[in-house]
Formats: structure tokens, C-alpha cells, sequence
């Protein structure tokens, strides 16, 4: 399957940004199962400088600089992907203890076990919680096979929690959410990879796109769809097992990835320290056109995105004492 | 020997200064008959002497939760540890060794991380450890170097033997201590460093500087290296200051820094200079709010950047503090082994890292001689001994480790070995446990150690834990040079190297410094003009001679002394609304804030304020906290105010006297002149020419200061036209509007670097259309009135865009990208 993302991001700020850096993971990475055919960066104004890169986990990215005065900040991410993601999960698997009892033990050596051994632990937004163990133990009996055991918990996540984009924001920790039972995509990830790794097995964030179906007979909406944000849990002997407990599915080829990485922190779409700027607003836009006829036909409906993950802003005041 | 008299050696320790026989070790005897050939007279003396000097200089150690408050006195003994030089090579070949080998570890594992790949160490050891910043893997150091200063925990045993304890990697505290303990002991007894060939510290420092200064990037200047400090709150900032000072170096907090195009440059009042070396004393994780902690204000957003680009270099790298870590420590004789082809020369303490589950084991089972620490090296988790616990608190232990296994270390207990010193209570010798802190330094030949190091000694009789943040002391540690051994040269001055920038030079001093000087110097003008204005309006309520009230009241609201009531409030009589704008602390801008902002701000630059400008800030302080504490009756009121405005006009003749002109006293003057000009243009707007109701000559001649002068002068009641002459167009008058806005003009003329033409223009114009019109004219009709309001107004507006663009120029460098490129 084939689409063209346009992700448009928009700052306007109350009084003019002097000085501007940001780190983008707006591109497309590459795995097995999707490949990225063109991605584009366009920055308005344009930045003194760009650097592309890949980050520590692989995932590309943009950093750049702004040092001319502006009130207003536009970064337009341009993609096509060819996506063939096979929602199948392994039939049989084994008892999720002996994958804990594998990775409990010291790894030698660097193969891709050892590898996944990396999102065991705590990362900054997604914090070590016997809590979460808690509410992830009625998924994970007792010698029960692993995939079936995180596709109940995967479930149990979708049923008992419900989507609510105004009941957190993209510092409410993940025991708040637990306390609450509501939020968004962002939140679902990090509380599911909080119980995976709370029971010693690896799991990482994922961040990306869904695309989402208008309703019967009307058009496409320019903007509509969404920056979307699932988990996936590493399978010794399969690999990584995708899963979205925000719509209680196995990512197919609607799921468009763009980065992974321990949690949010490590890969927000935008990121930035600013000089100036006051108040500041974003708007954020996601189009995901497929690019093959059959996809618009096929409505799949339930699906929940999330277009509450917005760019992530520091704002650094400027150092003057005080000016009363 | 009578010091010995008391002393003696026990059996289940070593003993710094006796052997087993009870005689002191023959290194010892030099220090022991030097001190018993003085006597206690005089070692009581060189004591009070010592401790003089560490008050005069200021040597602090700041304990967060000390009673003593913030800034602790150093805790330094009269006796130093004292090393022969045999035993010291041994020492420093060790921990030559051991730094060449952690930044081998350092450079692998920020690299190509062939260690894991060859099984020497886990994966696990970095991928579970907080401390390994993902942001700079792959990183490359200039010169493969990431550790320029690399610091060892090390204590001796009952055997004699040296173990290490723990590594001190990121940015390791103490060695200005070190020097600064040789420098106070050197000053008590000079003639006995000399008789016994005590190796001198500050080469070291030098070769540090230079060799940071062969690694930096080169471009066509001069380098200059940075050291970089969280700031006067760090519990050691008194050494950062201090090594800066020694080092020849600015110290610079984050906000001096700011990155530009790849590069990073120092915010100084000439415009931003290039930085090509930064030593840091922030911690790895707070120097860039962009890629590692984005709550941090201590750091420079973009330095990850840099240094990935290899614009700057940062000693030590980023992300140094990796390899502090306890787990680390098991592994170490097999890595030394397979990276240098030796074994490793001084052990470390025994080690359990419980991320291994043998390890794991053998802790739980042995928990009570062991001491249980965070493995990664964060203080929060303090060391635990597994023997002072019951049953209960043991099992909790356990499961507590149980949950993270990876975060925990048991390490076995070192039986510390004893050094005498000095009781200032008893005068004779105490012993003490004690332990060393050794540094090493990076160079282009391999690494070279201080001779030298600070000792640490318990604070107590019988501790286990020696930390300087509870209460231990220090000691100056003597390395005695060998019969053939040549001493270390003694370090040049400072002056003849190229990196040397000097703060007389105004284009270094630091834009921050700058900006502090700036609104200190406004805050304290501010409070002058306010506290004046009330002080003229509670005077007037005691002589009851209030006509004038309606007046000074709307100036008061405009000059935002006395705060704007609501309709809805309780009307308050004059008194009552005066005596409320001097003691309301909610009141933004009012007078106790401004106050208060004052202190802040005294308080920030201490290190730059002569002693005696500080004394008059700390008396402000305290006339402050005691009018707020106090019963504030009218004579309180007035007392405070004729106290406090004492002290401000003080603190303006200091600045008038005592300072030297350089571009600081420059933007001080221009500070106090916009808050003059500004105060005065709304003061001579509602006094002098009033918009609607009559004016009010008497209480303007006295917010001036001009009540003498004007009885002096015109020798009768206050009259428009000779107030307007004494006022607003008296050249030399100084608290006259006209001499405001020409000494502006004269200032900003000075300033460093060049300003936008069109900064100091409109002030010359002002002084011009001032000018225009004899001063009995402004005043004459109600056409030239309404005029001069206008000219007061713009006036103070003018202050306001002067400010700013001072601010844009000099503080922020909003404006300067035309000479970055």
C-alpha cells in the first residue's frame, strides 16, 4: 500500500523568536515491512542551517536552526511510503516467564536479542511502577504464551480506558493514567510498554500515522488524520510484535511508521528550545492519502488517532532579572 | 616528641604516621619535629591564622541542608597527609593507568561499542544506566580524549595497600580545594614545604589549560577556554570561581553561552566570542536542554550539536559520567587486560553488581558486611550498610533489590586506615579515618597526576562514611620529591598566555554580569526615588501640612509606589496608604520588592561587589527584615526610610568613588540614569506642569533633594519658573532632568562596540527641543505646558526603547548576526 503524508506543524508566536533550534522525526524510517520513497522538509522561513542525521535508535532526523527574528514557524513533512505490514502474529508462543527468565539473565555479545535487551528498562517518560505490573498480571497468567497473553492485555487496554484527548497532556505520568483509565494514543503506548517492561520484557514506543476513512460518500479531509503512537514487544525466535491498544488491533498496512525509541522523549515528531517568542500556539495537520484506489473503498471504521501529540516546546525564558 | 605524647598506634588499622613499632614512619619525621619546635603557642596561632584567612577569602562549601547556612566555612586541618615519594609513583602509575583505561572504556562504548561485542562487558551495563546519553553515542572526542579530568576515590587498608573505592569521571570536584588548601598551609609554614621538597600543585592546573588549549578546534584566534558552573548555588562553586581565577579562565554560567551556527560563543559586552574549550563543572545530563534534559536551565540549547560537529571541545565529553558507575567496577581487571595488555595496578574495593544474578546472590547472602549503593552513582540512593539493619529492614533491602536488580551495587567495606590531626580543643593529636582524592589530567604525552590531592578526614572520632556534605574536613596532601627527583616547575603567571582574557578588557566582561550590574544599579535608583516619595508624603502627615497629598498621591500611582486600589475598596487615609505602599509585599514593583529585587540581585554578584559595597547591601537586607518584622508605627516608617536611603545614597557614592570606569561602572551609570530620568519625567509632569489641579512645588523641590539648594538659591516660597530652572534645565544639577538625558547620551556615546546610530539620537534631540525654550517659558502658558508633558513623556519612553536596545545589543545578542558570520 502506497500513500503521500503531508504533516504540517504551525507556530505562531506573540512576540518575535530570536534564536531557534529544533530536532524533527518527521521522516519515514525503513524496516521489512515498509520502505520510504521520497520525504521532503520544507521550513518557513528558512532556517540559517539543516543538518539530516539518524538519531542513536536509527530513526532519521532534521535538526536545524533559526536565528533571524520571526513570529511564526512552519514545518511542512512531505512523504511517500510503500507499506506492507502483515498483521499476523505467531500462532503458538512460548510461556511469557521464560521470555522474562531469558532477558532476567546477563546478555553477552551483540545480536538482536541483546539488542532488544535495550527497552527492558525505564526510560525518562515511562518510569519502573509495580502498579502498572499489577494491572498487567490479570493479562499475564501463569504460564501463559506470550503473544496471547499482550494481545489480552492489548484488549483489556482498549475496553477499560477510554479515549479522551482532554484528560491528559504530554507530562501526565503514566500511574496518573493508570488512576484515570482515560487519554490518548500517546498515553495507551506508554502504559502498555510500562506493564510489558514492569514484568521484565522489552517493549518499545512506536510513533506514527493511521489512516483514517471518512464517512461513506464524503471526501477525504485535508488535515484530518493523525500523528498516531503504538507499542511493540520483542518476541525472541519472531521479533518485534506490533500492537495498537488504542484501537485494539495488530498494525497492518494502515499503520504508516515513522520512528521508534524508548518512549515519547526519544522521538516526538518536533522538538525545540526557543529564545523569545511569549505566548506561543501550534496547530497541527496530518494527511494521509493512499495512493492505490483500492484502499478508498475499504472502510475500516473505529479507528481512534490521536492529533493531540503536538510538537513538544521548551520555552527558555530570556535571562533578564527582572523587568517590572 | 611530646605531639606524640598522646598518639598512638592501633591495632586493627593503618596508621598514617606511626608504623607498628609506635615511631613515627621516617616521611613523617620532618612535619613532627618542625611541629614540636614550634610548639602548641604557635600552632594554636598558625590555626586562628589559617581559619582568618579562609574567612577573608571567602573558602565555602555550600551544604544544602546546613544549618550554618548556605556558605559553610572549608573545614581545613593543620596537618597535612604526607606521602614519600616511593609509595607516590607507585600511586600515580596506578592511576595514570586507570584513567588511560576508563577513557578507553569511554571512547568504546560512546563508539563502536566493540566491548559488548566482544563479551567483556554486557550490554546491559549501559543500556539500563541512566547516565549513558543516547544523544551523544557516536560522538566523536577531539583526539579520542573524553576524560581531560579524571578523579580516584582511594583508601588504604590494614595491609597498606591502596584500593580504589570509586571513579570520579564527569566532572570531578576537589582539585581546587586541593590547591587552595596548599596555598593556605603554605602560608603557615613556607620555610618546611621548602626543607622538605614538597611537590607543588599548580603545574598541573597549567598543563591542564594547555593541553584543553592543543585539542580545542582551531580557527585563526587565540582559544579560549570556558569554565562552565551551575552557578553560586552549587555546593561547590566556590571552587569553580577559584579555578577559573587560578586557571586564567572566565567562569561562565549557561546563559553566557549561546550557539550560533555550529559554534559556540561567549555573550560578552563587545559581542559574542568564539568558545573553543569548555571545562565544565554541570553535570552531564543538565548541558543541553535541547537533547538531554529538557528542564534544565543550567545549559547552552544546541552544545550536543556542537560538539557532535566538533565545534567546541567539552572536558570532559559528554556523558563522561557513564562510567562512574559501580558496576562497572567487576569487570575492570579482564578490560585492562584485553584493551592495554596489563594487569590492573591498583583494585578496586570488591564489587557486586547485582545485574548479574551470581552477584545478586552472593549480596543477598552477605548482605550484613557489605555496603549496598545506587550502581549507577546517584547520591539520592545513599550508601546502606547491610549490618546496621534488623531482620525487617534487611528482607526489604533484599526486595527492594529483588524488583531492580541492575540499580544496585554491594560493595565490601574498606577498613580505612587513620591520620592524625590536629584538635584545636585538646592541642595535641586526634586520629581520624581518612581517605584520598587523586586527579589526573589528560596531554598530548598521556596522562600526567597532581602531585598532591585533598584528603578527607572524618569529622568525627569513629564514622565510616567521609563526605565533605556531612561534616567531614580536608587536609592538604604533601608528596614528598625523591633524593634524585627534580620539583615540578613552578606555573607562570597567568598574564603571557594567549587564552587570558582579563575582565578589565570591558569586551569580555560577561554579558549576564552586565544585565546584573544594569537593573541592580536601576532596582537601587528605583528604591531611592521611591522611598524618597514616601518619606515626603508620611513627613508631610507628621507636620500635618497635607495640601499637596492629592498631588503627590496621583505621582505616586504613576511612579507605581503606591499601589492602585480598587473603587471597591476601603477608602485609607494618607498615613494609612502610605504607610501600606511601604509593607506590602504583594505589591508587584512596589517598594519592598524593589528592595527585595535589589538584595537578589547583590546577592548574585557577590563575587564581583567589593566587600564594603556588600556590607551596605547586607545592611539593607537587614533594615528591610526588620521594618517587615516590626510594628510599622509612623516613627518605625520614618526611621526605616531615613536609614535605608542613607545606605542607597551609599552605595551611589561608592559607585561614584571607588569604581574604576570600565564598561560595567558604564552600564551601572546608565541603569541609575534611565531610572532617574524616568521617575523625574513623571514626577515633574503630575508636580510641575499638572494636566488638571494646581502643582506641587514643595513636595517636588523635596522628592529632588533640592530643599537647601532652592532656599539657598531664590530665597523664597517655591515658584514655577525658578523650580523649572533648578529641575529641568540645570546642567549641574544632578538630580536635575536635563543632566539625566545629557549624561545618557554621554554614556551610551561610551559604550563598548558599536550601537545602532539611532540609539543615542533621539536622547540628543530631547536635550535639544529641552533646550529650545528658557525654562521660566516652559511653565508660562498652558500651550507651553501641555508641550513640556509632552517632551516628559517621550522622554520616558525613550528610557524604555534605551533599555531595550542595551538589552538586545549587549545582554541577548538578538541583533548581532551580522557579526557572527
Amino acid at each position: 500500500m502506497r500513500y503521500k503524508i503531508e504533516h504540517v506543524t504551525r507556530y505562531t508566536y506573540s512576540s518575535p523568536v530570536g534564536l531557534s533550534f529544533q530536532i524533527a522525526h518527521l521522516q519515514p524510517r525503513d524496516d521489512d515491512e515498509q520502505i520510504c520513497l521520497a520525504s521532503s522538509l520544507q521550513i518557513d522561513p528558512a532556517p540559517e542551517r539543516v543538518d539530516a542525521g539518524k538519531d542513536y535508535f536509527g530513526n532519521d532526523v532534521a535538526r536545524f536552526e533559526l536565528s533571524s527574528p520571526h513570529k511564526a514557524l512552519a514545518i511542512i513533512a512531505t512523504s511517500e511510503v510503500d507499506v506492507s505490514r502483515d498483521p499476523e502474529t505467531p500462532t503458538e508462543s512460548e510461556p511469557w516467564e521464560s521470555v522474562r527468565q531469558y532477558f532476567a539473565e546477563t546478555l553477552w555479545g551483540q545480536d538482536a536479542d541483546s539488542a532488544a535487551a535495550e527497552f527492558l528498562f525505564p526510560s525518562p517518560l515511562v518510569p519502573h511502577s509495580p502498579a502498572l505490573r499489577e494491572y498487567a498480571r490479570a493479562s499475564f497468567t501463569p504460564e501463559r504464551p506470550i503473544v496471547e497473553a499482550a494481545l489480552d492485555l492489548m484488549t483489556r487496554i482498549h475496553e477499560e480506558f477510554e479515549f479522551d484527548p482532554t484528560a491528559t497532556h504530554v507530562t501526565t505520568s503514566v500511574e496518573t493514567v493508570l488512576q484515570i483509565r482515560r487519554g490518548v494514543c500517546q498515553d495507551f503506548a506508554h502504559l502498555m510498554i510500562g506493564c510489558l517492561r514492569a514484568l521484565g520484557l522489552p517493549a518499545r514506543y512506536v510513533s506514527g500515522y493511521l489512516l483514517t476513512e471518512p464517512p461513506p460518500g464524503q471526501p477525504r479531509l485535508i488535515g484530518a488524520d493523525a500523528s498516531h503512537a503504538w507499542v511493540a514487544l520483542y518476541v525472541p525466535e519472531f521479533g518485534w510484535l506490533a500492537l495498537d491498544p488504542t484501537n485494539d488491533i495488530v498494525p497492518g498496512d494502515k499503520h504508516i511508521m515513522l520512528a521508534w525509541g524508548r518512549d515519547f522523549g526519544d522521538v516526538s515528531p518536533l522538538r525545540g528550545v526557543i529564545l523569545g517568542g511569549g505566548e506561543h500556539d501550534v496547530d497541527v495537520g496530518v494527511t494521509v492519502t493512499p495512493l492505490d484506489d483500492e484502499m478508498a473503498t475499504d472502510s475500516e471504521t473505529g479507528a481512534e488517532a490521536d492529533s493531540e501529540i503536538t510538537a513538544e516546546a521548551t520555552l527558555v525564558a530570556g535571562s533578564t532579572p527582572d523587568k517590572a | 616528641m611530646p605531639l606524640l605524647d598522646r598518639y598512638t598506634a592501633p591495632a586493627d588499622r593503618y596508621d598514617e604516621l606511626l608504623a607498628s613499632n609506635g615511631k613515627p614512619r621516617a616521611h613523617w619525621e620532618g612535619v613532627i619535629q618542625h611541629l614540636d619546635w614550634l610548639g602548641p603557642r604557635a600552632l594554636r596561632e598558625a590555626r586562628e591564622s589559617m581559619q582568618r584567612q579562609i574567612a577573608s577569602n571567602g573558602v565555602t562549601y555550600n551544604v544544602y541542608a546546613d544549618p550554618r547556612g548556605a556558605d559553610r566555612p572549608w573545614d581545613l586541618d593543620l596537618l597535612p597527609q604526607v606521602l614519600p615519594a616511593e609509595e607516590w609513583h607507585e600511586i600515580a602509575a596506578a592511576i595514570r593507568q586507570r584513567a588511560t583505561l576508563l577513557n578507553a572504556v569511554l571512547r568504546d562504548l560512546y563508539g563502536s561499542q566493540k566491548l559488548i561485542a566482544d563479551g567483556q562487558l554486557p550490554a546491559s551495563i549501559i543500556q539500563g544506566h541512566p547516565g549513558f546519553l543516547r544523544a551523544c553515542h557516536g560522538i566523536k572526542a577531539p583526539g579520542g580524549i573524553h576524560l581531560h579530568l579524571y578523579a580516584a576515590d582511594i583508601a588504604r587498608s590494614p595491609d597498606g595497600h591502596w584500593w580504589v573505592v570509586s571513579d570520579r569521571t564527569q566532572a570531578p570536584s576537589g582539585a581546587g580545594y586541593a590547591l587552595e588548601n596548599r596555598a593556605l598551609l603554605g602560608s603557615q609554614f613556607p620555610e618546611l614545604l621548602r626543607k622538605l621538597r614538597v611537590q607543588p600543585l599548580s603545574p598541573f592546573f597549567q598543563t591542564l589549560r594547555d593541553s584543553l588549549a592543543q585539542w580545542a578546534p582551531r580557527d585563526d584566534e587565540a582559544p579560549l577556554i570556558v569554565l562552565l558552573t551551575p552557578g553560586a548555588l552549587n555546593e561547590t562553586y566556590f571552587e569553580h570561581a577559584y579555578l577559573a581565577r587560578h586557571m586564567g579562565i572566565p567562569l561562565v554560567e549557561g546563559q553566557d553561552l549561546t550557539v550560533r551556527n555550529g559554534a559556540v560563543f561567549l555573550k560578552t559586552l563587545a559581542g559574542l566570542r568564539r568558545v573553543h574549550a569548555i571545562m565544565r563543572r554541570t553535570d552531564d545530563s543538565w548541558c543541553d536542554p535541547m537533547e538531554l534534559r529538557s528542564e534544565s536551565a543550567l545549559g547552552v540549547p544546541g552544545l550536543v550539536d556542537v560538539a557532535r560537529k566538533g565545534g567546541v571541545l567539552i572536558a570532559n565529553a559528554l556523558g563522561s559520567g557513564l562510567i562512574e558507575s559501580g558496576a562497572l567496577l567487576g569487570y575492570l581487571p579482564a578490560v585492562c587486560e584485553h584493551l592495554l595488555g596489563e594487569e590492573l595496578a591498583m583494585p578496586s574495593v570488591a564489587t557486586w553488581w547485582c545485574g548479574e544474578e551470581e552477584a545478586l546472590e552472593e549480596v543477598a547472602e552477605r548482605i550484613d558486611s557489605l555496603v549496598i549503593k545506587n550502581a549507577y552513582g546517584f547520591a539520592a540512593e545513599g550508601p546502606v550498610f547491610g549490618g546496621d539493619l534488623d531482620e525487617a529492614a534487611r528482607e526489604a533491602l533484599i526486595s527492594r533489590i529483588k524488583e531492580q536488580p541492575r540499580n544496585f551495587v554491594g560493595q565490601e567495606m574498606v577498613h580505612l586506615s587513620r591520620s592524625p590531626i590536629w584538635g584545636p580543643l585538646t592541642g595535641s593529636l586526634e586520629a581520624r579515618l581518612t581517605g584520598l582524592r587523586v586527579y589526573a589530567a589528560a596531554t598530548p604525552n598521556g596522562y600526567i597526576v597532581m602531585p598532591g590531592g585533598l584528603s578527607r578526614v572524618a569529622g568525627v572520632k569513629d564514622t565510616r562514611v567521609i563526605t565533605i556534605q556531612r561534616g567531614g574536613g580536608s587536609k592538604d596532601t604533601w608528596v614528598l620529591a625523591g633524593a634524585q627527583e627534580e620539583l615540578a616547575l613552578p606555573t607562570q603567571p597567568a598574564d603571557n598566555y594567549p587564552t587570558i582574557i582579563t575582565e578589565h578588557d570591558h569586551g569580555t566582561l560577561a554579558s549576564r554580569t552586565g544585565e546584573s550590574m544594569f537593573w541592580l544599579a536601576r532596582h537601587v535608583e528605583r528604591a531611592d526615588c521611591a522611598l524618597r516619595l514616601l518619606r515626603c508624603g508620611l513627613r508631610q502627615q507628621l507636620f500635618a501640612e497635607d495640601t499637596e497629598w492629592p498631588a503627590l498621591y496621583a505621582a505616586g500611582l504613576r511612579c507605581g509606589v503606591i499601589p492602585r486600589r480598587l473603587a471597591t475598596d476601603k477608602p485609607l487615609s494618607p498615613q494609612a496608604t502610605l504607610l501600606n505602599a511601604l509593607m506590602d509585599e504583594n505589591f508587584a514593583g512596589g517598594p519592598i520588592n524593589n528592595l527585595r529585587n535589589v538584595i537578589r540581585l547583590a546577592r548574585s554578584l557577590r563575587d564581583r561587589l567589593a566587600p564594603d559595597s556588600w556590607r551596605m547591601y547586607a545592611r539593607l537586607e537587614r533594615l528591610t527584615a526588620s521594618w517587615m518584622r516590626g510594628a510599622h508605627t509612623l516613627s518605625d516608617a520614618l526611621e526605616f526610610l531615613d536609614q535605608s536611603l542613607l545606605a542607597l545614597i551609599t552605595l551611589a557614592g561608592y559607585s561614584m568613588e571607588h569604581m574604576t570606569r570600565d564598561a560595567s561602572w558604564r552600564f551601572q551609570s546608565i541603569g541609575r540614569r534611565v531610572e532617574r530620568m524616568q521617575f523625574l519625567a513623571t514626577a515633574l509632569e503630575v508636580l510641575l506642569v499638572p494636566d488638571k489641579g494646581s502643582p506641587a512645588l514643595a513636595s517636588l523641590i523635596d522628592l529632588s533633594d533640592a530643599v537647601l539648594t532652592y532656599r539657598r538659591r531664590y530665597q523664597r516660597a517655591p515658584e514655577r519658573g525658578p523650580v523649572a530652572e533648578l529641575l529641568l534645565t540645570d546642567r549641574d544639577n544632578p538630580r536635575a532632568f536635563l543632566y539625566q538625558l545629557e549624561s545618557l547620551a554621554d554614556h551610551v556615546g561610551q559604550l563598548p562596540g558599536q550601537l545602532p546610530a539611532d540609539v543615542s539620537t533621539p536622547l540628543r534631540l530631547l536635550v535639544e527641543n529641552l533646550l529650545a525654550r528658557k525654562p521660566e517659558d516652559w511653565v508660562s502658558s498652558s500651550a507651553e505646558t501641555a508641550a513640556l508633558r509632552g517632551l516628559l513623556q517621550a522622554s520616558w519612553l525613550e528610557g524604555n526603547a534605551l533599555a531595550n536596545a542595551l538589552q538586545n545589543r549587549y545582554f541577548s545578542h538578538l541583533d548581532v548576526r551580522t557579526t557572527v558570520s
